[in-house]
């Protein structure tokens, strides 16, 4: 049995928690990458993340993207949307294709 | 090629040839392989990029709704209505395969037998906004649990295509031809060794009858 855990700052995630998912609030950028390992590590096959910290913690996340669990997801924080998730797709296009033939450079 | 280094023997290049065959086999098996994966991707980053401009969209405006709720709310009234969840999100992970590649596969389950079942909190002292904003949120968790699952297989299934690719192309480029090319050193090696021997055959025979029969006196 798996859980679904959200991580970022606690502005943007305080209300996952009314709907059920885990959230963990971090502050510190070297708290969130062990937080981040802690979760990884446990009963967690979703990870929900702000960007802002997505863009912090990019070598930590890299690591996990070919392994079948958890997956790590970035979502917009409460600042505004960065367009990071999109770049992220983008980047597996990329990489699957050679190149961009998904977004056409926009 | 300058630096081939082999055996020009009959059982190297029956070894070879082998080799070369099983070769071609694993190139075109591998090229189907990698056109499969392809076609799925394509069909898979598609969804992925609408799923996620939904979803960025829907906690966009759940934010919004959120940080309304804040302006007509106290901190800690707010806190102390969001402390205690009701519900809770169990997801179970099945895994399916595509082209033997592992693809995680969510299924959610709340605690509460009634989805709809989530405000944390009695009406009487929190805002209307507050429940719009929880509600919000809660109509974009299935699409965000799909997007989960969608971004994952891309990127799984991008990994296995990059290193198909290398495969295909370490087939086709070098392993095939460098082996192709051993064969024709060796056979030409034989065929030259094989004259060779008939030359000098013909030779002792020419000797051995002037010997004999003293044509030339």
């Amino acid at each position: 049995m798996y859980k679904v855990a959200v991580m970022g700052d606690r502005d943007s995630i305080y209300g996952f928690a009314a709907i059920g998912l885990d959230t963990y609030p971090v502050s510190k950028t070297d708290e969130a990458a062990k937080l981040l390992k802690e979760l990884a590590d446990s009963q967690y096959a979703v990870i929900f993340i702000t960007e802002s910290l997505q863009s912090v913690l990019e070598s930590e996340i890299n690591k996990y993207n070919s392994e079948r669990l958890p997956a790590i997801i970035p979502i917009p924080g409460v600042s505004g949307n960065t367009g990071m998730g999109l770049r992220n797709v983008k980047k597996s296009v990329e990489r699957a294709v050679g190149s961009d033939i998904i977004f056409n450079n926009n | 090629m300058a630096n081939i280094q082999v055996n020009p023997t009959r059982m190297e290049l029956t070894k070879l040839k082998k080799k070369l065959t099983t070769a071609i086999r694993g190139h075109k098996l591998l090229k189907d392989k990698r056109d499969e994966l392809m076609r799925q991707f394509l069909d898979l980053v598609r969804e992925n990029k609408a799923l996620r401009e939904k979803v960025e969209a829907g906690i966009h405006s759940a934010n919004k709704n959120f940080v309304l709720a804040r302006s007509v709310m106290d901190d800690e009234v707010l806190n102390v209505s969001l402390m205690a969840p009701r519900q809770e999100v169990f997801l179970e992970c099945h895994t399916k395969n595509v082209m033997s590649v592992n693809i995680p596969q969510f299924e959610y389950r709340t605690k509460t037998p009634d989805e709809n079942d989530i405000y944390p909190y009695g009406y009487a002292f929190t805002s209307s906004d507050l429940d719009g904003a929880v509600k919000s949120l809660q109509d974009i968790l299935p699409d965000m649990l799909k997007l989960a699952e969608v971004e994952k297989a891309c990127q799984l299934l991008a990994a296995e295509i990059e290193k198909t690719r290398r495969r295909v192309n370490a087939l086709e480029h070098v392993m095939i031809p460098q082996m192709q090319q051993k064969i024709k050193y060796i056979v030409m090696k034989l065929d030259e060794n094989e004259r060779s021997t008939q030359v000098r055959l013909m030779k002792v025979k020419d000797m051995m009858l002037e010997k004999a029969h003293h044509y030339s006196d």
